[in-house]
């Protein structure tokens, strides 16, 4: 009898610590229970997984590319790399212009993006607009990033290129000596491919750069105005400066973003295997040749492609080293001063 | 938490019995490869599907190529392939591969000129210089001569190419190899070739792609799909064949093309270049590929009703969108040769 009320009494205590489950528990002064330990504990070793699992996941692509690539590297040398001949049927592989059109391509983005890019992050940062003004104009510039590429590729191929014809035909009848407009615009062609990338990446550059002016101490702008600098003197020699690293930066990401860029360049740079200076003519890209040629490739193809693949990726990431080396530098010398 | 464990362990519990069921009275046939007979066989197999209740066919237009892998590796049940099969790939298939015929198409050549000239005639020996890139421009003697009344202008050709491999290619470089020694000594035939290099050579990728880039070019010209190019109304040429005739695509010139050739056993056959006077010269038949020996006998069943459902109710469709339908004697020798799937 006695014992029993005793086991009652005992139960029902049991009962109330389990009642008091310790993760909602409103008071913080009691020491962690065992199910704050598990659920730490579980957080913990998830949130680990996932960050290794990435790692692999990058190291397992480069394994799986570099792998493929050194079995095409073994049957075709370096050879690859300064052919111009890509023919499947006769296996011959070259890919001379499409790291010539890629790199071409890009930089011709990134120079007309990268100018506007930063323009449009000086007007949204020097105080041209009324704080909420530019808040619309910041969002309506981030919003280009969530176009689809091959929305840009069939814009491009229906409107810019046939508005592009007219202003293409007049260059080549007036300025047709300069290698650059050398030739007539038939269709696609590195001109409009390379606008629609400075478009693609203009949200890249944009944002980054204003994030370098922003950085930039308000106090280093009104010491310029106090040693009597006018607007554009302080924005063009003191704010910039003070923001080159991290415009620099932005740059270099934009570049990398340009490199990558597949469909829409697969749609209008006109696939074809040529080196050539003129912006109207057209050209090939190793991501666009990626893009195109794998569904159907030959085992033997394969090997070629995984190689230009590993040659693309070895450009990309030398250019998003690059790019973040300089901006924490950029950003670390700015904390300092 | 416990509440929502529970929750979801009842979910579970609730689902999978469910799924079980339904996959197990359902019959799932799924088929991967060409592109090129896509919209034909995407109708074909969604009224298959509603009259054959409990059986449901996937087709994924992946390309030629790919489709053949698929079969090799064994990820399908069906394959599907303009350019056939080659022996060397069937002998990787261990119990063997059947290739049906199934349907045929023609490749047409679609222009985009000023002031929309129809029907234009192109000879042999101009359509095959042009792909050269001998021909480069539009008032070029030949094709005056062949065009009296028709205004052609001092433009340049602009020639658009298939961007991505594909059995397009191959049908159509096939029949330029037979036109043309040159074209045949040089590019050769493939499904993708070394097409010359050129300011007015430009590649586009996918049928659409191609159309799309003809369309808006003054001065293109290019290879499609006929029933692409008829939906997209480009313009087409007409082609002159072997017996010198000039013939329009999408009418008999494309049952006349494959009247011209036999059957072979293995019911891999070409039309690079038709001989009879009426056919239209760039034609080709694309083939379903089956394996000889199924694991599973109902799916074996399934798949030989699916064949024998597109010979008989699917060629009437073939017409109305844009494909050949199968000469009489060829449905014979196809329906005969599809009991070998088992």
């Amino acid at each position: 009898m006695r014992f029993s009320a005793h086991l009652e009494r005992s139960r029902a205590m049991l009962r109330a610590t389990d009642r008091r489950p310790a993760a909602d528990s409103p008071t913080v002064s009691g020491p962690p229970s065992n199910w704050d330990y598990t659920v730490d504990r579980v957080f913990r070793g998830l949130a680990r997984t996932a960050t290794w699992l990435v790692l692999l996941l990058l190291v397992a692509i480069l394994w799986e590319i570099g792998s493929k690539a050194t079995v095409g590297m073994a049957h075709h040398g370096l050879g690859v790399l300064v052919s111009t001949t890509w023919d499947v049927g006769r296996q011959q592989f070259g890919v001379l212009p499409h790291i010539w059109g890629t790199l071409y391509s890009s930089l011709l983005a990134l120079a007309i993006g990268g100018f506007f890019g930063i323009t449009m992050a000086i007007f949204l940062t020097q105080d041209f607009l009324p704080p909420r003004i530019a808040q619309v104009f910041r969002t309506i510039v981030e919003l280009l990033a969530a176009i689809p590429s091959v929305v840009y590729g069939l814009w491009g191929l229906f409107v810019l290129v046939p508005a592009m014809r007219p202003v293409a035909d007049w260059m080549f009848a007036r300025l047709g000596w300069i290698p650059f407009f050398g030739t007539t615009l038939s269709g696609p062609g590195l001109a409009p491919a390379s606008l629609v990338l400075a478009i693609m990446i203009l949200p890249t550059v944009a944002a980054v750069s204003q994030d370098a002016l922003r950085l930039v101490p308000y106090r280093v702008k009104e010491a310029a105005y106090g040693m009597g600098a006018t607007r554009w003197e302080a924005i063009l020699k003191v704010m910039l400066p003070a923001a080159s690293t991290g415009i620099f930066g932005a740059l270099v990401l934009g570049f990398g973003r340009a490199l990558g860029e597949t469909m829409a360049l697969a749609m209008l740079i006109g696939n074809s295997n040529q080196i050539t200076l003129s912006l109207f003519a057209p050209a090939n890209t190793l991501a666009a040749l990626l893009a195109l040629n794998f569904p159907e490739a030959g085992p033997r193809e394969v090997e070629v492609l995984m190689y230009a693949a590993l040659v693309l990726l070895a450009i990309t990431l030398v250019v998003n080293l690059l790019g973040e080396v300089i901006m924490t530098r950029s950003a670390r010398r700015l904390a300092a001063r | 938490m416990k509440r929502w464990l529970t929750a979801l362990v009842l979910g579970l519990c609730i689902i999978s019995p469910s799924s079980v069921a339904q996959s197990d009275d359902a019959l799932r046939l799924t088929g991967s490869g060409a592109t090129f007979p896509f919209p034909l066989y995407a109708a074909w197999f969604k009224t298959f599907g509603q009259k054959h209740r409990g059986v449901t066919v996937d087709y994924q237009g992946k390309g030629s190529g790919a489709g053949i892998q698929d079969l090799i590796n064994r990820t399908v049940d069906f394959a599907a392939s303009d350019a056939a099969m080659t022996d060397e790939q069937m002998a990787k298939v261990p119990g063997g591969v059947q290739l049906l015929p199934m349907t045929a198409g023609e490749i047409v050549i679609g222009y985009n000129l000023p002031g929309n000239p129809k029907a234009l005639k192109l000879p042999r020996e101009v359509y095959a210089s042009i792909f050269l890139g001998k021909t480069t421009k539009w008032s070029d003697a030949k094709l005056k001569a062949a065009n009296p009344g028709v205004n052609l202008p001092d433009l340049d050709i602009t020639v658009v190419r298939r961007a991505d491999s594909s059995g397009t290619t191959f049908v159509f470089t096939n029949h330029l190899a037979a036109v043309s020694e040159e074209w045949a000594k040089g590019p050769g035939v493939g499904t993708t070739v070394n097409w010359p290099k050129s300011d007015k050579f430009v590649a586009s990728p996918k049928n659409d792609g191609v159309t799309a880039t003809v369309k808006q070019t003054p001065g293109a010209i290019g290879y499609i799909e006929y029933a692409f190019a008829k939906f997209a109304k480009v313009e087409m040429a007409l082609l002159q064949n072997k017996a010198g005739q000039y013939v329009a695509p999408g009418g008999e010139g494309g049952p006349a093309a494959l009247a011209s050739v036999q059957m072979p056993p293995n019911l891999r056959a070409w039309v690079p270049d038709p001989e009879a006077p009426k056919a239209y010269p760039i034609a080709t038949y694309t083939w379903m590929l089956f394996y000889k020996s199924n694991k599973d006998p109902k799916k074996a069943a399934a798949l030989r009703e699916m064949v024998d459902y597109c010979l008989t109710e699917g060629q009437k469709l073939s017409v109305q969108m844009g494909y050949i339908p199968l000469p009489d004697n060829v449905v014979g020798v196809v329906r005969k040769a599809a009991a070998t799937i088992q």
